[in-house]
């Protein structure tokens, strides 16, 4: 037995509060962030993701105190991203109690951002999320920033490899085209970049069902998914996905 | 009773590890502090880290804690946390740099670049996530802990003490290696006990009420 693969829930947050139908049973107020990342982690969430996508600027710091309200209750790997810009930005999510910060625009703006986190708060803690779509011109994958609107001319495969290089020690990697269908990931691009990298790969974009969890494990080689919607609505817990997985010879901590 | 001091030496954020102790033992006070007197007088001494050992003991060095380290990790309840637990031994690959030199050892790179797991998929560093720990003998940390047990983990090098006595667990990754070491009144391990969900509370709760 080696490494269990990891099943990561995200949370959308907006100015503070989780967003998204969250439908567990019995929780009073399903939007309050400390409350939701606790109920994932009763059952059995490896790690959260939480995702902030506060427009507004004033909205913005309101993450800081909900970071901070997390990680003293929740003893699990916490990941924050959205609307990270700068040095300082990764420095207060890192001193309010998050774990790895995410960031996707501001790396491919400005790739200088990648090494000096990780030179100054180790790679350990710096994420990529690379988001991709399919590019038919080429047959391969290109990124897109600011939530699938911008397109960036980069290959997704060669720029998840170059981040790697600045110093990235993981890649969350969201298929642009799958992400809100429910059709499941993008294969052939998770298998792309699993095999590209020498880091970790986090899986995301298009989870409609627990077969589509298996695939990004057994057939994408995914380190980790990351899904949101199949645990918000109550279909599934991280529970029985793991149950699911580990019947399908996937390692998994349970 | 005393306060619990969490070793502040300006390599990353500790809030974790502090909440965590709380958590375990919300009668004791946890001090966060780069004071070498705070370290001294306190019941038990935990020592975390982040980053490059190189700038860990450049700034340990800077804030004159190394005598105190050295004096609490013979004498006080002493807990190194990942980093912490690289940081007690000679010598690191990492920026070839000389550690506390408390425990004879090294600490070496995972050597895995081309290294493939059972089915054939290239193993990642950092080694991140949750793997399985095996304790190589009984100790009071250990209790209400199955064998087996996973806690979460994420590093690029390992410790290989000169000595296999002082080891207490290992894991794999993609070879057996030593994640935790046992000495007198010292206790250090290469996972993050502050992340590792229940798991990892029985650890420090465990350490909270260790009398060596």
């Amino acid at each position: 037995m080696g490494l269990a693969r990891r099943i990561i829930p995200c949370l959308d947050v907006n100015a503070g509060r989780v967003v998204k139908g969250v439908n567990f049973t019995g929780l009073r107020d399903a939007g309050d962030p400390v409350e939701v990342a606790r109920r994932y982690d009763d059952q059995g969430a490896d790690e959260v993701t939480f995702l902030d996508i506060t427009a507004s600027s004033d909205g913005r710091g309101l993450i800081l105190p909900v970071i901070e309200a997390v990680s003293a209750e929740v003893f699990i790997p916490l990941t924050v991203g959205g609307g990270v810009r700068e040095v300082a930005d990764i420095r207060a999510l890192l001193n309010a109690g998050a774990d790895k910060i995410s960031m996707n625009s501001a790396a491919v703006t400005n790739p200088r951002l990648v090494a000096d986190a990780a030179d100054r708060f180790g790679s350990q803690c710096i994420v990529v999320a690379v988001d991709a779509k399919r590019d038919p011109a080429t047959g391969g994958w290109q990124v897109y920033t600011h939530g699938g609107r911008r397109e960036t001319g980069l290959d997704a495969v060669a720029w998840a490899v170059e981040v790697c290089r600045l110093g990235a020690g993981e890649i969350l990697l969201t298929s642009m085209d799958r992400d809100g269908t429910r059709s499941g990931f993008d294969l052939a691009l998770t298998r792309a970049v699993v095999d590209a990298v020498p880091v970790p790969v986090i899986a995301s974009g298009g989870v409609g069902s627990l077969q589509d969890l298996a695939d990004g494990i057994l057939i994408g080689g995914a380190d980790a998914v990351l899904a949101a919607s199949i645990f918000h609505y109550g279909e599934h817990s991280v529970q029985s996905a793991k149950a699911y997985l580990a019947e399908r010879g996937v390692e998994v901590r349970q | 009773m005393s306060h619990i001091a969490v070793v502040d030496y300006g390599m990353g954020n500790l809030r974790s590890v502090q909440k965590a102790l709380e958590h375990v033992a919300p009668d004791r006070e946890v001090l966060v502090s780069s004071d070498p007197a705070v370290v001294l007088a306190a019941e038990r001494v935990v020592f975390p880290g982040q980053g490059a050992m190189r700038d860990c003991m450049r700034e340990i060095e800077a804030r004159h804690l190394r005598p105190a380290l050295q004096q609490a990790a013979r004498s006080q309840p002493f807990l190194g946390i990942c980093i912490g637990l690289q940081l007690l031994f000679d010598h690191s690959e990492e920026g070839d740099t000389a550690g506390l030199g408390i425990l004879p050892g090294r600490v070496r790179r995972f050597d895995v670049a081309q290294r493939r797991d059972a089915a054939g998929q290239r193993l990642k560093v950092p080694h991140m996530g949750w793997s399985q720990v095996a304790p190589t003998r009984s100790h009071p940390l250990w209790a209400g802990l199955a064998r087996d047990t996973r806690f979460y983990f994420v590093h690029s090098y390992y410790v290989e003490p000169a000595n296999d006595a002082v080891s207490a667990a290992t894991t794999t990754y993609p070879d057996r290696f030593c994640c935790a070491v046992a000495q007198e009144n010292l206790f250090a391990v290469q996972f993050h006990p502050e992340k590792s969900d229940r798991a990892g509370l029985t650890l420090l709760s465990n350490f909270v009420h260790w009398n060596p």
